[in-house]
């Protein structure tokens, strides 16, 4: 016995005790999928006999099965079933999340069920029980169609159930296996030229195609597409317009060679209801259609509007393409009703979201579903009329309006590129205008200046390019929103934020704690063997996102004020407090641009760079006086009388013993002040005066998106010449970066590199950044370290303490873990490309937002949650 | 860090016998910070000096025992090794025991004779108070001679070291005169590399006996070397007093202001006090009369559902939680560390069920639209607005007034033009060093008739404080009704 059920469903086995239910349900669904009331009743009472714990034990159960069935998976649900009103609440449950509800009833002899009850220890109840059941499950057999079940099944006899075959049947709107590539066009409304005149520029043809010799509807030619694109129509083909029924015959005979997908839209259900003889309203258009149908033929219409009512009848409320990736419905859908079958889900497709109010025109008022959107899957839609495809969370409305005067428009898929021809005149008067005049902010832009506290609260995982699932915990996030919340520059600005880095491993050289050698082996036994070096610069990190002019500001980031770019920290901080230099700065970098010619080398209206801002005083000015100077005064001020104290005491002691002693603390107190010398000079060679815009050194080093792309596919010497380019149009504000490209693998090329680095510390350089030459490189263990730094002997005093240097002090600060640190390294900068690849594809912001947030709080001290 | 005792006259060799070490040994002793080292530099007849050199480890410190201290700031860059901290307290203690604790072994009439001292501290940190070393030593009987150096010589921009030499000289007994080092160094320093609890304030009062009740900056003194911890400063003063009850103290000792940083509510920052700190008479009464205003706005509203956006440390939930008009109460605020605070303080987890469903408290932030937010009758946003850059503020008006959308919103936010009249205030600076901004009467109410227009409030507006004629109230309040 073959037994169809649709591949999301709830079944429910129906039948007394011992019936067989649950080996049946172990043989035939896997065993998450089947939730029986006896586990139920044992988890909440460890006694499954216990019909005290029934009450508990089915809210359990119904727990399960509401989460299951919003997930949207097949359930079986294995408890008798006998009585109506123990089916009643599952099937509201499966109407809830719009699936169907199958029965497979287990009617069979009493004796079979007895038999097996008696040999079951466990089961104490005895035959008039089962024979209750049975009383109860035959008077409820007629009635199933009318509680709710949309297919039910009936096992008669053994050889019944042994002979059951389950075959799972996909859903009517599941074209998942179809991945496209897809145009997918807009409301017709019986404009068929514009049809015809698109489908050419999307470069479909018309080929031969055998026609059904009794068929009016369909043409014995067809436009297929010669790379094998395929058009999704959103439906309406009818109504208003000069053409429907050429538009239905072109539409039925291309989604009748594969040439297409139809999806119905309102106005072509309303016709079939017509074409059926309901009496319905001819408003909206529909004369215009019934116009054209009288214009046919007498002896042919007939046939025809037979082979339309199938056609109209056979289309699916919406369809689901690329493995879930694209939904198409004629006005959209919510996330919660994709692939979802019901009453209420094709209202929703054919209609939107609506509350059964109208408005000012007569127009019915429609919730923002898109507004709200969240999921993953694009979803693709028509029925109200736009001045403009755009989109918003990843859904948008390709109706451009073309019977009102507006155009034809396609959305052409994965390219997400938009091919719209204008309507050749109005056929229409829209009873609203719906080509006013654009918004200064896009539908995503309006919906973006407020982010949902929800997509930051709490445990997160982020799913990035280079590495899946990020977590980030809730007590870094903590810290973050609160960062975020006070310190931070406009989220729609923080579109990246740069990751940590780690140092090299230490060096056992005499005196030194990093040396170029280490950074060297790291990349060399990763098997990365050409990597850049390039010169450190001490100063502070700084994100810059600069656009080309106000307008550009407006469209690319929805800022609205004026503003042209921003300069933010490494926790996404305004630079400076006086906004005034920023600007200086943005404007000095903009002229720069414009001389270097990079908009049009890029064409692009905004650039996002990540570089260093000198000088370090500039901005840790309160950090060098309390520590760094403090350090220093207090240093100085201290170790002069200690020394002379010390050598008035030695000068006092004959004895050789107590001499030698205090030699000894004489010698370790005169390096320190020699050491407080160099460390004074160390900080001090980081800091100057700024009193004009000249005396700021902005270095840029990564140039890392402009418009539509991501510049991470090219290596670091290509980012290095670009940027000196841009730096040689402004050299009083702009430094290019020095490098060195070394070959990991020849000790002559380590012997360049590591002189390189000696002669840039030397002369007073922070040290060096070492990175692989392409911007993300794998070895056998992973994503391998984007960047190591190499600092100068004189500059880790700064790091570690004027003394750091002495064998005693160095030989504790060589054991340091890198491990945790590196794995956030490349967490971090994991998250920061995808934040940038988000912003690039022009993702809500809110997913932008998740990645700066998440590197953000990777960063944070975790605050300590214990409630 | 190095502190110099020297003393003259006939009896100056008896200085060995008073510090119990000998002239002519260099001593060291280990401590849990690095070494002590004793010696004396001089030793005549009539003039010997004794140095106790302090030989601090950073690198140790940081990475043992002292790792996550705040004490070495997290940092192998630190003052810790040339500065007087409660490191001398502890070696002084330690090393000089005997002679702290007045004692003389081989001669005992000496601990009970007063000697000529003169003590040198080469770098006391005084933390920017440097006008504090003579006004805490002069009372105690010290001639005080004090220098002032540059930060750094190349930036003289930079401003002047908070380190001062410090000379002081007195004719005491040495253990008075190490007593005092011991408590008023770290005092000065206003750091200690221990956690400072009830212990520390009997230490403070058992060796602050003789001297300490009566000394015209008991308060500074006890604030500072119990950390600002207001509850050992308070009892500490208590018993201070007592000891005192002669003395007419002339700074009113408990004044909760001084002791307390005046409460800030949204964005609590430990280190910054409000300049109204140091104004006597002003924060607490100011923020008394904030809330009582603030409070009575909501009861007269008929708000049964109450938010405190920004509920910093709990002090308005604390009121509304106390009136049975209000059946639903949460607090919000953006800091964790605050709601904690302010969890405790209401004595949080102690609620029952009842009382669970009634008060709430959230972390979250105002310029993220928040689903929790919805459907209360009042909001109140108490000091909030100026916490934020002046960009956001178009996020914090739309997650307010059309994500919340409570029906009343009971706003305050300082009057700029009122700054002037206190004059601690220094000219164009802001009250709260988070402040991004303040506003004018005309400022305030023309962003609140913008707001209120924009998405369908009334507004209506009063001031909280004393008023001045020509620069109204302290405080502005903009109370908004939803059409």
């Amino acid at each position: 016995m073959r037994l169809e059920i649709p591949e999301l469903a709830l079944v429910l086995l129906i039948g007394p005790s011992g019936a067989g239910k649950s080996t049946f349900a172990r043989r035939h669904f896997l065993s998450h999928e089947v939730i029986s009331s006896d586990q139920c009743r044992g988890w909440v009472s460890n006694d499954e006999n216990d019909q005290g714990a029934s009450p508990d034990a089915f809210k359990l159960l119904y727990y399960l099965v509401e989460i299951r069935l919003r997930r949207g998976l097949l359930t079986v649900i294995d408890a008798t079933n006998v009585a109506p009103e123990d089916r009643k609440g599952l099937i509201a449950l499966a109407k809830k999340h719009h699936c169907f509800a199958v029965g497979i009833v287990f009617n069979l002899p009493d004796s079979i069920c007895i038999e097996r009850n008696l040999q079951r220890p466990d089961r104490s109840f005895g035959a008039n029980v089962i024979y209750r059941q049975k009383q109860l499950l035959r008077k409820g057999l007629g009635r199933l169609k009318l509680e709710g079940f949309r297919y039910s099944f009936v096992l008669k006899t053994q050889e019944d159930v042994d002979s059951v075959q389950i075959v799972r049947t996909p859903l009517w709107t599941n074209r998942k296996s179809q991945t496209g590539p897809f145009d997918i066009i807009g409301d017709l409304h019986g404009c068929c030229d514009e049809l015809e005149e698109l489908l050419e520029q999307l470069g479909y043809c018309y080929e031969d195609c055998e026609k059904p010799l009794d068929s009016e509807l369909l043409m014995d030619r067809v436009p297929k597409h010669p790379q094998g694109r395929r058009v999704i129509f959103v439906g309406d083909y009818v109504d208003r317009g000069p053409r429907s029924v050429d538009t239905l015959r072109l539409v039925a005979t291309m989604a009748h060679h594969g040439s297409a997908f139809c999806l119905p839209g309102n106005h072509d259900t309303k016709l079939l209801k017509k074409l059926n003889g309901s009496d319905v309203q001819i408003k909206h258009g529909l004369a215009e259609t019934i116009a054209d149908f009288e214009r046919l033929p007498e002896a042919s219409r007939g046939r025809l509007e037979e082979e339309l009512k199938s056609f109209i009848d056979g289309l699916v409320s919406h369809l689901v393409f690329d493995a879930g990736k694209l939904v198409v419905a004629h006005a959209g859908l919510k996330l919660e009703y994709h692939g979802r079958t019901s009453g209420r889900v094709r209202e929703f497709c054919l209609y939107g979201d609506t509350t059964g109010e109208v408005d000012e025109f007569g127009l019915p008022i429609r919730l923002d579903w898109a507004r709200e959107y969240r999921g993953e899957a694009c979803v693709v839609y028509g029925h109200t009329p736009v001045a403009r495809a755009e989109w918003l969370n990843r859904t948008v409305n390709v109706d451009t309006g073309c019977v009102f005067g507006g155009a034809l428009t396609a959305l052409r898929y994965p390219e997400q590129e938009f091919v719209s021809v204008p309507a050749r005149r109005v056929y229409c008067e829209p009873s609203k205008p719906f080509l006013v005049e654009a918004d200064s902010l896009t539908a995503q832009q309006q919906c973006d200046h407020l982010l949902d506290i929800e997509d930051v609260l709490g445990k997160r995982v982020i799913n990035t390019g280079l590495i899946s699932n990020v977590t980030i915990r809730e007590e870094n996030g903590i810290a973050a929103i609160e960062t975020l919340s006070r310190f931070a520059v406009d989220p729609r600005w923080l579109i990246y934020l740069p990751p940590t880095m780690s140092p090299s491993e230490t060096s056992s050289q005499p005196g030194l704690l990093e040396h170029p050698q280490e950074a060297f082996e790291y990349y060399r036994a990763q098997g990365v063997h050409r990597v850049v070096c390039e010169e450190k610069h001490m100063g502070s990190r700084a994100v810059v996102v600069l656009c080309k002019d106000p307008q550009a500001a407006l469209d690319r980031f929805g800022i609205e004020d004026g503003g042209t770019g921003v300069i933010y920290t490494r926790t996404g901080r305004r630079f400076h407090p006086d906004i005034q230099i920023e600007r200086e700065l943005i404007d000095r970098l903009r002229e720069a641009c414009n001389r270097s010619g990079f908009w049009e080398e890029f064409s692009t209206d905004w650039v996002c760079l990540d570089c260093e801002l000198m000088p370090w005083s500039a901005k840790a000015l309160e950090l060098l006086k309390t520590q760094y100077a403090a350090v220093g005064a207090a240093g100085r001020m201290n170790l002069d009388p200690v020394l002379g104290s010390l050598a008035q005491a030695r000068s006092r002691i004959g004895d050789p013993e107590q001499l030698a002693l205090i030699e000894d603390v004489e010698g370790r107190f005169g390096n320190r002040r020699k050491s407080i010398d160099r460390f004074v000079d160390a900080y001090r060679r980081y800091c100057w005066q700024v009193e004009s815009l000249e005396d700021w050194k902005l270095a840029p080093f990564h140039l890392l998106a402009t418009e539509g792309r991501l510049h991470t596919d090219k290596d670091h010497c290509w980012h290095m010449d670009k940027l000196r380019l841009l730096c040689e149009a402004d050299s009083q504000v702009l430094l290019a970066t020095e490098y060195l490209e070394v070959d990991v693998s020849s000790s002559e090329s380590i012997l360049e590199g590591t002189q390189w680095w000696m002669a840039k510390t030397s002369l007073g350089a922070e040290g060096m950044v070492v990175k692989p030459l392409s911007w993300i490189a794998r070895s056998k263990s992973g994503l391998v370290q984007p960047a190591i730094k190499c600092r100068g002997k004189e500059y880790l005093r700064i790091i570690y303490g004027p003394d750091y240097d002495t064998e005693e002090n160095l030989t504790r600060l060589r054991k340091r873990g890198l491990g945790r640190k590196r794995s956030l390294a490349i967490r971090e900068f994991s998250l920061g490309l995808e934040g940038l690849e988000r912003f690039v594809k022009q993702d809500p912001l809110r997913k932008v937002h998740e990645c700066v947030f998440g590197v953000l709080a990777l960063e944070s001290e975790p605050v300590i949650v214990d409630c | 860090m190095l502190l110099t005792l020297e003393t003259t006259g006939p009896e100056a060799t008896k200085l060995s016998y008073l510090l119990h070490k000998h002239p002519d040994k260099v001593q060291s002793f280990s401590m849990s910070f690095g070494k002590v080292h004793v010696y004396y530099p001089r030793y005549e007849s009539d003039c010997a000096v004794a140095c106790m050199l302090l030989e601090v480890d950073p690198v140790g410190m940081l990475r043992g025992a002292y790792r996550d201290s705040d004490f070495m700031l997290g940092q192998y860059v630190n003052d810790r090794p040339f500065v007087a901290s409660s490191f001398m307290s502890v070696a002084i203690a330690q090393v000089y025991s005997s002679a702290i604790g007045g004692k003389c072994k081989d001669y005992p009439q000496l601990a009970s004779t007063p000697f000529p001292w003169t003590a040198r501290i080469d770098s006391l940190a005084t933390r920017g108070d440097s006008q504090w070393v003579e006004r805490v030593f002069e009372p105690l009987g010290y001639t005080v001679s004090t220098r002032f150096e540059l930060l750094d010589s190349q930036f003289p921009q930079w401003g002047v070291s908070p380190y001062v030499p410090t000379v002081l000289s007195k004719t005491c007994l040495l253990s008075e005169l190490l007593t005092h080092l011991y408590v008023l160094i770290p005092a000065f320093d206003n750091n200690k590399h221990y956690f400072v609890g009830e212990e520390e304030l009997d230490k403070l009062l058992e060796r602050g006996q003789g001297w300490l009740a009566s000394h015209p900056h008991k308060e500074w003194i006890a604030r500072r070397y119990l950390r600002g911890r207001a509850n050992l400063v308070r009892s500490a003063l208590e018993r201070l007093i007592e000891a005192d009850a002669s003395n007419e103290p002339d700074e009113p000792p408990l004044a909760d202001v001084a002791i307390s940083p005046a409460q800030d509510l949204t964005y609590r920052d430990d280190n910054k006090e409000t300049p109204g700190a140091t104004d006597p008479e002003l924060p607490a009464r100011l923020n008394t009369q904030r809330y009582a205003a603030v409070l009575e706005e909501l009861v007269a509203c008929g708000a049964k559902s109450v938010l405190d956006l920004g509920c910093g440390e709990g002090r308005l939930l604390r009121d509304l939680v106390k009136n049975s008009q209000f059946e639903r109460i949460v607090g919000m605020d953006v800091s964790y560390k605050s709601l904690e605070i302010a969890r405790k303080r209401l004595r949080f987890d102690a609620f029952d069920e009842r009382q669970r469903a009634r008060v709430d408290l959230l972390h979250g932030s105002l310029i993220y639209k928040d689903r929790r937010l919805q459907g209360f009758d009042a909001a109140a946003v108490v000091e909030v607005i100026e916490h934020l850059e002046p960009n956001r503020l178009e996020s914090l008006a739309k997650v307010l007034f059309t994500q919340a959308c409570p029906k009343h919103v009971v706003l305050t936010t300082p009057n700029k033009e009122y700054n002037s009249v206190w004059e601690s205030l220094p000219a164009g600076q802001f009250r709260h060093a988070d402040h991004r901004f303040e506003w004018t009467r005309a400022e305030f109410q023309a962003w609140g008739n913008r707001i209120a227009a924009l998405y369908g409030y009334r507004v209506e507006y009063k001031g909280i404080g004393s008023e001045d004629p020509d620069r109204g109230t302290p405080t502005q309040l903009g109370v908004f009704h939803r059409d």
